[in-house]
């Protein structure tokens, strides 16, 4: 690192951030003001700026921990990463310039200072990139584990009866997960019935009543009884437009109809105990 | 276009996104609730049949009006391999993935007008409109 950008940058700190304040406070758009209160996008700016200085002074080590924590606090806040791009751009820019108002920068040495600046700035920018991205990889993979584990239930309500409440999306990947669960499920629990409920599914579209009636089939194949509950008026509309059979389900609108139909086919059923209080 | 908003379809989930903003579109133009299930599903068809023929595309939803009419109206556009027999396919039970075969026809029945243009190699193109009344 030149020692004439680092003399120069640590001499006008000051300035230097307030000009960077300010053009960043034009450039940044509703979307970082909004989210924040003033202080607090002062303060993290000058822990920004501060952070790009030190980056001169301290070791490569130090800095790599201090701008993982950094950017683990900027995402925690929802700031766009265009944002920080940005923000390391316009310090360079305004550091530059400023420079060559004071004189340090001439016509002579413009090409050498400039090359040098580029070499310390484009590292920066690609570690905040990096480390945004981490963050962000870490996110999704965490919220596809916890996606799975909420994926498909299977809860025994009644000797012989269980119950498969699907909730959300069923894509490729959870149709898979319904039909295992279901089964290994059927044959644990010794399921003469399964009750699966819909209420929860948004869309049911071809693919989604195709996978039904596949997991079904399958559950017919180990012995037990397959029925569908939870189908909203607008759902089964949908369905008969679409032309789907599904004359070989006994389909109820509730679970609880579902349930009494089911304890009804292992011939039992719910009654009001007399004298009870 | 104004009235217009497109999603990419390229992944599983692109298919989400695409009914999402068209849930939410005839939301804003006040169909009501079997309408919008109807609109959802057709969306869901249309990018479904695009994720696993033709690979990616596009699908727009666009908000319509015509003479005091309002409606929507689902574009439904990819370069893929293309339909070789458009009555094949518009017939209930025909399926070349081991799907029901209720997707095309079901989406013309779920929506009030449909037009298909697709030719071999050089991929499909579904206008599908659904009125306001």
């Amino acid at each position: 690192m030149n020692s004439t950008i680092l003399n120069f940058i640590q001499n006008n700190k000051d300035s230097i951030f307030n000009h960077w304040l300010e053009a960043t406070k034009e450039n940044a758009d509703e979307r970082v003001t909004k989210v924040v209160s003033d202080q607090v996008f002062i303060g993290t700016s000058r822990e920004f700026i501060d952070l790009i200085i030190s980056n001169i002074k301290s070791s490569n080590e130090e800095f790599t921990s201090k701008l993982s924590d950094f950017s683990e606090k900027i995402v925690r806040l929802g700031w766009p990463l265009s944002f920080v791009t940005k923000g390391l751009q316009t310090f360079g820019k305004i550091v530059f310039e400023g420079m060559q108002e004071a004189g340090i920068v001439t016509q002579e040495n413009q090409m050498k200072v400039i090359y040098e600046f580029d070499g310390w700035m484009t590292p920066m920018v690609n570690e905040v990139v990096n480390m945004y991205s981490a963050t962000w990889e870490r996110t999704v993979s965490l919220q596809k584990i916890a996606l799975q584990e909420l994926s498909a239930p299977l809860i025994p309500v009644f000797e012989g009866i269980t119950v498969m409440p699907l909730v959300g999306t069923i894509d490729t990947e959870r149709a898979k997960q319904i039909m295992e669960n279901l089964l290994t499920g059927v044959v644990k629990h010794r399921s003469e019935v399964v009750l699966i409920d819909i209420t929860g599914v948004p869309v049911v579209d071809t693919m989604v009543a195709h996978h039904i009636i596949q997991a079904a089939d399958a559950v017919r194949l180990v012995g037990a009884k397959c029925m569908l509950v939870g189908i909203r008026p607008e759902i089964a509309q949908t369905i008969v437009n679409l032309g789907i059979d599904l004359n070989q389900f006994t389909t109820k609108n509730t679970l609880k109809k579902g349930v009494e139909a089911a304890l009804e086919l292992t011939s039992r059923k719910i009654v009001n105990v007399e004298g009870a209080e | 276009m104004e009235n217009q908003s497109c999603v990419k379809i390229i992944n599983e989930w692109d298919i989400v996104a695409a009914r999402q903003l068209g849930r939410n579109v005839a939301k804003e133009l006040g169909f009501g609730t079997v309408d919008q299930a109807r609109i959802t599903t057709a969306i869901s068809e249309l990018a479904r049949n695009i994720y696993l023929y033709a690979g990616q595309g596009q699908i727009c939803i666009e908000k319509i009006y015509d003479g005091g009419k309002a409606g929507l109206r689902i574009v439904a556009v990819d370069s893929g391999p293309g339909i070789n027999d458009l009555r094949q396919v518009m017939e209930d039970g025909y399926s070349t993935s081991g799907g029901l075969g209720a997707g095309l026809p079901g989406v013309k029945r779920l929506m009030d007008e449909f037009l298909i243009d697709s030719n071999p190699g050089t991929g499909t193109d579904i206008k599908a409109t659904k009125w306001l009344r």
